[in-house]
Order: structure tokens, then C-alpha cells, then sequence
């Protein structure tokens, strides 16, 4: 099956469950080396971006443009501009394709253009780079996504407000690291998109 | 003045006050700011930014920012402004104050780099 509008909004439906879902635990993420409002602060975003949804969007690029454009003003931390940009990215590319790896990719592109992050910098990129080629196999588990998100924990954080902690970063996970694993869970469990 | 400042912070009095400190140098040059989220929390806002730039005088603007997701906010509300923005890596008060009171002296972008140079602490 192909990505929709329709199974789009169900895979942000299930994504936005698992941020207020989690909330608090992303946002206890985000406390020893960051500003503790990671899962709040994606919370209102996801929440205002089902609010818009309930009008349904004639397309797929104006699906994601919804998505970006919301993300971009209701989430004050950094996790607006990246998600946002990773939307927007998507949004440009699904006018030509509606190849979901092609999509995650130009996504992927654009988070690393944003916030200047490479893999191993202990930051989201490190699980959207791991997850991507499985999703190309059709490989990917709930399984891989954990290992990627424990992959960060002994990292030294080289973006972010976790990169002024310096080796003290080591031993706690990347936040935006887990909240990406939600949405590539949330993305495993739309039925038929993968 | 042909050049102009917008300042962007986390926190809403720390713009403030650093606009402040800069009119106090820097009296004929347009400073415009954007400090805290959409709902004045700690946070940055897109929206603030394009509304800062906007209503600045100057159609060239130096950008001055305190942490990593201000720069992105900034880097994406440049791409959707008209006006042509320069952003510096450089640390925050010294950057903005040095700019300040070099374009109230009526010195040039060139040079204004030139003494931002040395300022520059986030990369």
C-alpha cells in the first residue's frame, strides 16, 4: 500500500498518542542533559497538530506542509525547527514521489542541513540514519529502533544543549533520539505502510 | 541607517535588556527583538523572528541569537524574509554590542565582520 493522506494522518495519530503517552519520560530524558522540556514541548506540538487534521488536507504535500508549519510554531525548542524541517522536506518531495524511504530521506537530509548534526553526534540523525536503510530491507523491527536509540546513551553529545555537558552527556540517552523511535514505532504499526 | 539589528533569545528579558544596553550605544540604529516561545515561555518562535524583521527599519539586518535552536529558528525565518540577514556565530552580548555601536559610528558590513571575527564562539 502506498502512503495516503488518510494512512498519514492515522501514522501521526499513533505518533501523537505515543508523545502524551511518554511526555513525562521524554521530558525526564531531556533533564540530566538538556532542558527538560523535550516531551511537553513535542506534546503541545503533536496535540495542535491533530487539532489541524481534523480538516483534512487535499494532498500529501499539503498533509505534510500542515504538519511542518504547526510543528514550526507551536514547538519552542529545538525539536520545532527540526521536525518542522523534516516535514517541510517531506512536503517538497511527495509532490514527485510517495516512495517512503525517498521521503524519509530528503527528511533526514534537511534535519542534518537544520542543526548541522552528523551520526554519532548523539542527537535524532543517529536513529533516522539507522532506521532508513531497514526500512528500504524491510527489515526494520521494534527491536532495531530500540538499539538505535541505546546506541546514543554512551555518545558525547556534539549538538545541542546537551553538547555543553561535554563527557558528562555519557550514559543517558539522546531525548529527540527517543522521540524519533516513536515515530518510526508509530510508523511500523500504520497498517500496510511498510 | 542602512543596517540594522534583530536580537533573538530564549528568554523574553533577555532581550530586553540586552536592547537596552544596546540603545544606550546605539540610539539611531533600529533593533528589533524576539525573545521566548509563541506563548512567552522559554523557547524561540519562528513567527517572532519574521514579525522582528519585518518591523525593523533597516531592509539589511545583523542577527545576533543565545543558543542552538534560536540559530535554527533564525536560519529558516531568513529563508522566508525579503531582506537580506547576516547571522554571526558569535557570543551573544559582545557580537550585538560591537555591531551596535559600529553601524551608530557609521562603519561598514566589511569592517563590522572584520571586529565580529574574533567574537565567534559557536562553531
Amino acid at each position: 500500500m502506498t502512503l495516503t493522506v488518510n494512512n498519514l494522518i492515522i501514522w501521526m495519530a499513533k505518533f501523537a498518542d505515543k508523545i502524551a503517552v511518554n511526555k513525562q519520560f521524554l521530558s525526564d530524558l531531556d533533564t540530566p542533559i538538556g532542558d527538560s522540556d523535550h516531551g511537553f514541548n513535542m506534546d503541545r506540538g503533536m496535540q495542535a497538530v491533530m487539532a489541524k487534521l481534523k480538516t483534512k488536507p487535499s494532498s500529501l504535500p499539503e498533509t505534510f506542509k500542515v504538519i511542518a508549519m504547526t510543528l514550526i510554531s507551536t514547538v519552542g525548542g529545538a525539536s520545532g525547527p527540526l521536525y518542522g524541517t523534516a516535514f517541510l522536506e517531506m512536503a517538497k518531495k511527495s509532490s514527485t514521489t510517495t516512495d517512503l524511504v525517498d521521503l524519509l530521506t530528503a527528511a533526514l537530509n534537511g534535519i542534518e542541513k537544520r542543526g548541522g548534526a552528523e551520526p554519532g553526534d548523539k542527537t535524532m540523525v543517529d536513529v533516522w540514519q539507522a532506521v532508513i536503510p531497514e526500512i528500504k530491507a524491510h527489515t526494520l523491527t521494534e527491536n532495531k529502533i530500540a538499539s538505535a536509540v541505546e546506541a546514543t546513551k554512551d555518545l558525547v553529545a556534539k549538538k545541542g544543549r546537551a553538547s555543553y555537558l561535554g563527557e558528562r552527556a555519557k550514559g543517558h540517552v539522546d531525548p529527540g533520539a527517543q522521540s524519533s523511535a516513536y515515530l518510526f514505532t508509530a510508523l511500523l504499526e500504520t497498517e500496510g505502510l511498510l | 541607517m542602512k543596517l540594522g539589528i534583530t536580537l533573538v533569545s530564549h528568554v523574553p528579558e533577555l532581550v530586553i535588556g540586552l536592547d537596552k544596553l544596546l540603545a544606550q550605544v546605539a540610539s539611531d540604529v533600529s533593533i528589533t527583538s524576539a525573545g521566548g516561545s509563541s506563548s512567552d515561555e522559554i523557547g524561540t518562535s519562528m513567527d517572532k523572528i519574521l514579525t522582528a524583521f519585518s518591523t525593523n527599519q533597516a531592509e539589511e539586518i545583523l542577527a545576533f541569537y543565545d543558543l542552538g535552536s534560536a540559530k535554527m529558528n533564525l536560519e529558516m525565518a531568513t529563508e522566508m524574509t525579503n531582506k537580506k540577514i547576516h547571522l554571526y556565530d558569535v557570543a551573544f552580548v559582545e557580537g550585538a554590542y560591537t555591531a551596535a555601536s559600529l553601524i551608530q559610528a557609521g562603519v561598514g558590513l566589511t569592517e563590522i565582520e572584520q571586529q565580529l571575527a574574533p567574537l565567534n564562539i559557536k562553531n
